[in-house]
């Protein structure tokens, strides 16, 4: 039996004290033993992103890292965006523009928009579909989230 | 104000956005956990399985009371192969289930998998079509003559009289590669025991909630009341999560046998080697035109690699035998003779993936045309042009009957928003450049809204079609519609909401809407074929038809006036030119606590229920790709995609869009990027999202969409369904156009994916033969 070790994960400005093999990723941390499922899980290696949560502000793959490593980072999901019941303007424009249908992968498309955002927040065109290109959606064709995050980028520097 | 027709923004949306929604995998908690050991080798003899100690393993040996998977057509050509839910004595796929191991977390089941000890004798597989079709090759199933499972041929006009008075006959050799349906997410299902009841309530990501009820009671031997089966919110499906899995009747045998909670979520390497795959097609055929250009024959040879098992519901027939039905599209031609075989090889089985067959069988013909133009020196809207049906309602040559449709318009439409000169002109200027660019078109049918009128006469054992929906008001005026059909995706609680609204004179916030849920839902087929907004919107209109005349009737009670002169409209029954009039709420409340008030004939409550069964109709669109090929590295960079869509009425306009462009997308990616690779030991060397290439936003180019609406009495709603035509039309603009680009070089596509390397290699042959 692996032994398990006490982690402090400050997710959405709540501290959560769980004890976790050292092994146990950080989305299956945050599903598991925080409850957050909002954070899904399409591929466990990385590459469809649908796990993408904040850490200290930048889009991270949380199937790719360890809860072990997280201590002490501050870690934002999906469940933190809508404040007291209004969405944030990144999930209104998705809710605008059709941004969405089966809705598996808009958490972590939601989660990377607002970290690109933060760091350029004139994001748009060629780039912005560039940024877009980390994660997968097998609905939409991607157009109305290109749309959506344009929007919501416009909104945000109104 | 009407809602139906209007771009409202889906309700579905809230609880998604906010990460509320649940999906499979959220609902595990409490459960213990399952994983498969899966075969390593495509095909193999079980010599022996070792347990690790104290492990929970069970074989096939263990699981008494078990059936087979046995999907059956009642046809004379159609092999049964039963399909044990874990391996018996041989394993026919990598990745085929051998034991299942019970563990208390998913961590702990998978380190205990690894370490079953599978002792096999490995056999030589048997691969591809081709090599299955080989003189000598092995035969996957003992007991079949060869590894043809299933076949059929139409023969029909006179296809040698009119092949003889052609002045040109052209033969095509197409093949479209294997794919997945690559659902973001994976299958999954949870089993929960009930300890009180001894019932099980199956979680389960499926498209079909109460086809999956009547498959695994079948297959365990229970009455269907004792098994409830759910699809929360599924993540993707596009035809993958539409047939039995095996896995999913497993977990119930084992939470009823340990009398335990147990979940089992699939991982994307299982995802990729043991969920259903799909296409996988081998085409060749022959075109005969007259001196006109006029198509007047088609013969063909169509062989489907149909993988190792049949799938329940819609067998392995579905693929080869849809592509012979429907091959001749929306041309008007009537002499045609075509074979079709499915062929079985050590391979995944295979499900139907968004638009079936006709991706391919589009390509085939849309291929034909323009070879065709090129042989008569006409443009590729001309030829196609003088080889469209124009009359309705119009028998193809294989006994379809299609209603109208808008396939000429659809084709000048396209040609007009691309401005055909004017890329012509561009065209040359690039190539005086050394740049390739090229157009594509492509004009299809797609079938859709298939009730059993459609599906009969494939003499499926189970025949799906008809939907039901019940529809009740409560006593606080509120409507809840209770639907067979089982979305994911397609925004149907929306569109029906907007249906039912306006039946009702209610607004959208009185409506709920229930479904994937066998406990509280009628009988249904789910969703899949582009069906539910033709077939369950059909019944949720009649329904409403229904409910509204019970609900007239108690207005007419209340107000003392006579059923046809009560409206309904926004949210109260008055008496039409009159103020008098009743809300709703008090209404639904006289009906249900003040009925001795009402006329005696009435009955308690308010409450109506529907079934509709149609034909089918045909939605039709035109695709047309602008495409630049790099010659020097084989890569495709689609510039420019116009759809020109007619689907009838449409109910939601934005979600109709999105339909489309998903679909485009998908049917991209199959021209260009997506491919499931087997080796010629019948490994897979695609397990990963970075081996197989499910295109990202990088890759698309906007998607410009058009909307042309024939509305005709085939549908009740007038919506004619059009889930898949994304995905059908597609991938033929795509090649038709990087064929285009690269005429001057004597290229010709014939097969997809056109990866780099392909084209390369095409690039390669014609300029030494040019040499």
């Amino acid at each position: 039996m692996i032994s398990s070790r006490a982690v402090t994960l400050l997710v959405n400005g709540v501290d959560y004290v769980v004890e976790v093999e050292p092994r146990k990723t950080l989305a299956d941390t945050l599903r598991e033993d925080c409850g957050l499922t909002g954070t899904h899980l399409g591929c466990e290696h990385g590459v469809c992103g649908a796990c993408t949560i904040l850490m200290d502000g930048s889009p991270v793959r949380s199937c790719l890292l360890f809860a072990v490593q997280c201590e002490g980072a501050a870690i934002e999901t999906v469940e933190g965006l809508a404040v007291g019941g209004d969405l944030h303007v990144l999930q209104q424009a998705f809710w605008d523009h059709h941004g969405l249908q089966c809705g598996f992968c808009t958490p972590g498309f939601l989660m990377l928009a607002k970290g690109a955002l933060a760091e350029d927040p004139d994001l748009t065109g060629e780039a912005l579909r560039e940024v877009l290109s980390s994660n997968l959606c097998r609905c939409t064709g991607y157009q109305n989230i290109v749309t959506a995050v344009e929007d919501a980028a416009a909104r945000m520097r109104s | 104000m009407k809602l139906v027709g209007t771009p409202i923004r889906r309700r579905e949306d809230p609880e998604l956005l906010t990460g509320r929604k649940r999906f499979i995998a959220d609902l595990t908690a409490g459960c213990q956990s399952v994983a498969f050991v899966r075969s390593p080798m495509a095909a193999a003899q079980i010599v022996g399985i070792e347990r690790p100690e104290g492990a929970s393993v069970f074989t096939a040996a263990d699981l008494t009371g078990v059936g087979s998977i046995e999907p059956i057509l009642h046809r004379p050509d159609y092999f049964r192969a039963p399909q044990p839910v874990l391996a018996v004595d041989r394993v026919i796929y990598l990745g085929e289930p051998i034991a299942a191991v019970v563990a208390d977390t998913r961590r702990e089941a998978e380190d205990l998998a690894d370490a079953v000890y599978v002792d096999l004798e490995r056999h030589d597989p048997v691969v591809t079509a081709k090599a299955a079709l080989a003189d000598n090759s092995r035969i996957v199933h003992p007991g079949a003559e060869s590894n043809v499972v299933v076949s059929g041929v139409i023969d029909t006009g006179d296809i040698d009289a009119t092949s003889e008075s052609a002045v040109e006959r052209i033969e095509l050799e197409l093949t479209c590669r294997r794919q997945s349906a690559a659902p973001i997410e994976t299958r999954g299902a949870v089993a929960r025991y009930d300890e009180e009841s001894e019932k099980v309530t199956l979680h389960a990501s499926t498209q079909m909630p109460h086809v999956l009820r009547t498959a695994i009671c079948d297959l365990l031997g229970m009455q269907e009341a004792d098994l409830r089966v759910i699809a929360p919110a599924v993540g993707g499906a596009f035809g993958q999560k539409m047939c039995l899995p095996a896995e999913y009747a497993v977990l119930v045998w084992l939470a009823r046998h340990l009398r335990r909670s147990l979940a089992w979520i699939e991982d994307r390497r299982e995802n990729f080697t043991s969920s259903f795959h799909s296409r996988d097609h081998h085409y060749r055929i022959w075109g005969s035109f007259d001196a006109d250009a006029r198509l007047v024959a088609i013969e063909g040879d169509l062989v489907a690699n149909v993988g190792a098992y049949s799938c329940y519901p819609v067998t392995w027939g579905v693929e080869p035998l849809m592509a012979m039905a429907e091959l001749p599209g929306p041309y008007d031609f009537q002499s045609y003779r075509v074979r079709a075989r499915g062929v079985s090889t050590n391979t995944c089985p295979m499900s139907p993936y968004r638009g079936v067959s006709r991706p391919v069988l589009t390509l085939a013909m849309e291929r034909m045309m323009d070879v065709a133009a090129e042989r008569f020196g006409l443009d590729p809207v001309e030829i196609r042009r003088r080889n469209l049906i124009t009359r309705f309602p119009y028998r193809s040559a294989t006994g379809i009957v299609y209603d109208e449709g808008s396939y000429v318009a659809s084709l000048e439409k396209a040609a007009e928003v691309v401005d055909v000169d004017s890329f012509r002109r561009r065209q040359a200027e690039a190539r005086e450049a050394g740049r390739f660019l090229g157009i594509g078109f492509s004009v299809f049918s797609e079938r859709t809204g298939y009730g059993t009128p459609a599906f009969a006469p494939r003499n499926m054992d189970v025949t799906p079609g008809y939907e039901t929906v019940e529809m009740a008001m409560d006593p606080s005026g509120g409507v809840e519609v209770r639907i067979g059909a089982s979305p994911h995706g397609q925004g149907l609680v929306t569109t029906l909401s907007q249906v039912v609204a306006d039946g009702l004179g209610l607004p959208l916030e009185s409506v709920r809407v229930v479904h994937g849920d066998t406990d509280r839902t009628p009988y249904g087929w789910g969703t899949f074929a582009s069906r539910s907004m033709v077939i369950s919107g059909g019944a949720t209109k009649l329904a409403a038809e229904r409910l509204r005349e019970a609900i007239v009737a108690v207005a007419g009670d209340m107000l003392e006036a006579a059923p046809e002169d009560i409206e309904l409209a926004e949210g109260r029954a008055v008496v039409r030119g009159t103020d008098r009039g009743v809300d709703i709420s008090d209404l639904a409340r006289q009906a249900y606590h003040h009925t001795p008030k009402l006329a005696p004939e009435r009955e308690p409550g308010l409450r109506a229920t529907a079934s509709y069964d149609p034909a089918g109709t045909f939605s039709n669109a035109c695709h047309v790709a602008v495409v630049e090929v790099d010659i020097e590295t084989g890569g495709v960079r689609v510039d420019r995609f116009v759809v020109v869509e007619d689907a009838g009425l449409l109910i939601n306009p934005v979600i109709v869009d999105g339909q489309i462009a998903g679909g485009v997308v998908q049917g991209i990616a199959n021209a260009l990027f997506e491919e499931v690779i087997y080796d010629d030991g019948g490994n897979i060397l695609t397990t990963t999202l970075f081996d197989y290439l499910p295109p990202t936003a990088s890759e698309i180019p906007p998607i410009e969409i058009h909307h042309l609406q024939t509305i005709t009495d085939a549908s009740l709603t007038g919506a004619k369904g059009l889930g898949e035509g994304g995905a059908i039309g597609s991938p033929a603009a795509v090649i038709n156009a990087v064929s285009d680009a690269l005429r001057p070089l004597g290229v010709q596509v014939t097969e997809m994916p056109a990866t780099p390397d392909r084209i390369r290699r095409m690039i390669r042959e014609a300029t030494k033969e040019m040499m």
